[in-house]
Order: structure tokens, then sequence, then C-alpha cells
């Protein structure tokens, strides 16, 4: 594996009472793509949101780019150069499209360009001057995921990003996936669709109840098939 | 014609105040029930300054509001951000507790009769209808002036779209990298400088006192009512609207003067509960 990225270990986190992650361990490597899979409630989102900062308390390590995270607000950790698309999008309905676009400041050199998000997403400029919340599911999930692309962050936190879109979005999200990791984004996902997660991952992770229980290869994904249609539930 | 040009100068004070509120509002989720003091605060200024430091007006217009916004810098950074997570309620107990101790304060200090503060521009300007005394004439135009700036800032501006779309999902805007806590910081201390602009404005017209702002204050609530909870251009255009209906209410009917404006609030919140220009939250 390349150069350690990002490197979780023993992750606990809570939401008020309820305890929610117990211990998550695993690592990103740079310009990796690797998938956090898992049901509904073992915690994917969580990992994800502790990452980023956002829960309410978090213990253990987040070493990014072998910096600490864990115990820094959000804004600093984003300001290392993490950008975060959640599972429900967070459109703005305030903004129009452009405005969303141009939202988060740009962290570090080397992000794109807007003309260049707008071309691997024809759609939002042909849109740019509508509501944020007036798009389609398709174009607001790419508008989510363009904005982040300007700020020069070099690793992706995608949340779900086919949830509840249709078979030719879903395609052309996965396109627009392995041309980033192409590009050299380092990316970690959450997903519930396996076959989306096969077609783009180099590597999956799988959880249960709040911890990461197996790691796959993505070479690896036929002989272990009928052990992640278990852990699945597919 | 006359009370028409008296209520646009009202009003210019009920749509200053009422777009500070606004403001907070949006951003702090807190009704700033210290408005209507920091208003007067700002009066006090212009008049100490002038009294001990020999400031002229046309520099406490500046001074004073980055003086009293400072002053709500340092309220928000050591009292309001404790009581954002809990319920209205105590951020309307907060500011209004605050309201009553620096009014009696001032009472104390100053006694509550009022000092006058002369008005920086004398003489009338004619216009065609009537004479108008040219300094009221420029408070018209300077409030305007303002609340479109301010107007075009939130709505048209980078540091604007960041207000705006805080006030909708903090957390998100958070883990984009910007730093939240101190753009509600300088949100709050942007809505009380305004406040104290209207203070200072006011001086030349009002007597300079402990509680110039406390029935100016209860007028701008059903101000920001009627426009609709948060919303920018619903403050601005109900301000100055309102202060016309007024003056009217004057010249047709003067007994209803005063309360025409709590007509108006209980009227359109039958009608339309969240404000003529507000959105359901």
């Amino acid at each position: 594996m390349a150069e350690i990225l990002l490197k979780v270990a023993g992750l606990h986190a809570w939401y008020g009472e309820s305890h929610i992650l117990h211990g998550v361990d695993f690592q990103v490597g740079r310009g990796e793509l690797v998938t956090l899979l898992g049901r509904n409630g073992v915690g994917k989102t969580t990992t994800l949101r502790s990452i980023m900062g956002i829960v309410e308390k978090r213990t253990g390590s987040i070493a990014f780019a072998g910096r600490e995270t864990v115990g820094q607000p959000s804004d600093t950790i984003a300001r290392q150069g993490l950008a975060y698309c959640p599972e429900e999008r967070g459109i703005f309905s305030s903004l129009n499209v452009e405005e969303n676009l141009l939202l988060p400041p740009v962290v570090k050199p080397g992000g794109m360009s807007v003309d260049e998000i707008y071309r691997l997403f024809p759609n939002l400029l042909e849109r740019r001057r509508s509501q944020g919340t007036k798009l389609s599911g398709g174009e607001q999930q790419m508008l989510a995921i363009g904005r982040i692309l300007r700020t020069g962050a070099n690793l992706l936190l995608l949340d779900e990003p086919t949830e509840g879109l249709a078979p030719v979005i879903v395609q052309r999200i996965g396109d627009i996936i392995s041309e980033l990791k192409d590009r050299g984004f380092t990316i970690l996902l959450v997903e519930q669709n396996f076959h989306f997660a096969a077609r783009v991952a180099d590597r999956h992770y799988v959880m249960e109840d709040g911890k990461v229980v197996d790691m796959i290869a993505a070479a690896e994904v036929e002989q272990n098939r009928a052990k992640l249609q278990a852990y699945l539930g597919v | 014609m006359a009370q028409v040009a008296i209520g646009l100068v009202n009003g210019a004070f009920y749509a200053m105040l009422s777009l500070g509120l606004a403001v907070i509002f949006g951003m702090l989720n807190v009704i700033n029930f210290t408005h209507g003091a920091q208003f007067m605060m700002g009066a006090f200024a212009a008049w100490l300054l002038l009294g001990h430091l020999d400031v002229p007006f046309w520099a406490s217009l500046i001074l004073s509001p980055l003086l009293v916004g400072l002053f709500g810098v340092i309220l928000e950074r050591l009292l309001l951000k404790r009581i954002y997570h809990l319920d209205h309620l105590y951020g309307f107990l907060l500011t209004f507790g605050l309201a009553l101790i620096i009014e009696g304060l001032a009472q104390w200090k100053w006694g509550s009769s009022g000092a006058p503060y002369p008005a920086p521009i004398t003489g009338g300007t004619n216009l065609g209808f009537m004479i108008m005394p040219t300094y009221r004439l420029f408070v018209v135009v300077a409030a305007l002036v303002v609340c479109l700036a301010t107007w075009y800032g939130i709505e048209r501006t980078r540091l604007g779209a960041y207000l705006r779309a805080a006030t909708e999902n903090p957390t998100l805007v958070r883990a984009f990298g910007i730093n939240v806590p101190r753009l509600i910081t300088l949100t709050y201390g942007l809505g009380v400088a305004l406040a104290a602009l209207a203070g200072v404005l006011a001086a030349p017209i009002q007597q300079v006192s402990a509680l110039m702002g406390t029935n100016l204050v209860l007028v701008v609530f059903a101000v920001v009512v009627i426009g609709g909870m948060g919303s920018i251009m619903g403050s601005i255009v109900t301000g100055f609207g309102l202060g016309l209906i007024e003056g009217l209410t004057k010249v047709y009917y003067p007994p209803a003067s005063n309360t025409v404006i709590f007509v108006v609030m209980a009227l359109v919140l039958l009608v339309k509960p969240a404000g003529l220009f507000g959105q359901k939250r």
C-alpha cells in the first residue's frame, strides 16, 4: 500500500447517551478508493462524521497525513485537506447553484477550477442561477460532489452518493468517482449498493455493530462473495 | 404629505432597527431584546464623545457604531454563545435582563430626563409640497443607503453566502472549513452596530435619554413580526412601510396612530402567520 493518508484506530463515538462506534480501525492509502460497507445502522455514516469532527463525542485516534485530528473542531480538520459530501447532500436552499458550488473555501492549492467542474457536470452550468434545492436528486448529488472538488482537499468523504438515484445517474456518478480517483483524489466511500462499490473501489472494509470486522481487496471479492452476502444481507 | 415625510423618518429608524434584529435572529436564533438599549448606547456614545472629547457628529457616525458593536462582540463571546443550545426562552431572558441592566445603569448615571444633541445640519429643504428639515431628509437617505448596503452584503457577496448557508446548516458550513463561531460573533456585532448607528442618527431628533430605545423597540418588534422573522428585505420594506402607515394614520385618525402598527401586526398574523416576507422554518 502507498503512503498512509488516513489512519483510524480505536475510534469510539457517541450521540448523546448512545455509544455508536466501538473501536473502529482501518486505514486509507494516498490515492486509494476505499469503501465502508455494511447494513443500515452499523456506524458507517458516524465514522465519516467522526473523521470530519461533527459528532458530539469521540475518542481514539484519527490521523490525517500523520497528524492527530481527534479533539480539533471540524473547521480546523477541513482546512487540513478533508472534504465531506453528506448523505443528505446538504444543498443550501438560500443559495443558488453557483453560490453552493463556490461556498466551501479553498483550503489548499491544487483543487479543480470552476470550469473543470462545470465540464464534469454540464447540467450544473445550465442551471447555475437556479435555487440549489430546485435541482433534481441526481443534480443535487453532482452539486454536492462538485463543490468539494474546488477546495484542494485531497481526501474526499462521500456518504452514499447513489442513494435514491435512477440507475443511469448511478452509472454516471460511478464514472465520475473513477475519474476523480484517476485524477489522484483519495476517496473514502460509504455505500449500501455493493454492485456500485465493487465497480470502483480498491478495497472494502466491512462494518458491523460499530466496528470494522473484515477487509476485502477488490481482487478477492469473487472468492468472498458468499461471505460478503452474509455481511450485507443481500 | 408632511405626515408622509415624517412617517418616512420614523420608518427609517424602524427599518434600521428591525434589520439588525433580523440579521441577528437569522444567524443566532436569538431574539435580541437588548436592541433598544444598544440603540440608546449608540446615541449616548455620540453624546459623550461630543461632550467630553469634542468629537463631531460625523465622526461619531462611524465611531459610535464601532464602539457599541465591539461591546456587542464582547457580549456575544462572554454570554450569548453559552445559550445557543438552549430554548429560545433563555435568549429572551438573557437579552431582556441585559437591556434592563444597561438602561438602569444609564438612568442611574445620567437620569431619565434626557439631554439635547445639536443637529449637525440645520435649515430646511423645500420638497415642493413641504419644507422638510434637511437633517431629517438626510436620515431617511442615510437609512435607505445603509439598509440597501446591508441587503447587498448579505444577498450578493461571498461573506453573505457564508452567512445564509450557516443560518441553514451551521454544522456543514463549519465542516467545509469556515469558522462559524467567529461568523456568529461578527454577525451579532454587525446587528448591534446597526442599532447604534440608528441611535446616533436619532440623537439630534430625539432627546438622548436612558429610555429612548424602550418604546421604539416595542414597535420594532411588531415590524419584525409583520415582515417575517429573519427576512432581510422584509425588515426594510416593512420598516419604511409601517412608518408611512403610522404617519398617514396621524392625518386621518390621530387617536389610532399609536396602535395602528399593532393592529396591522394582528391582521398579518391572522392571514400570514410567518409574516409578509417570512418563510416557514
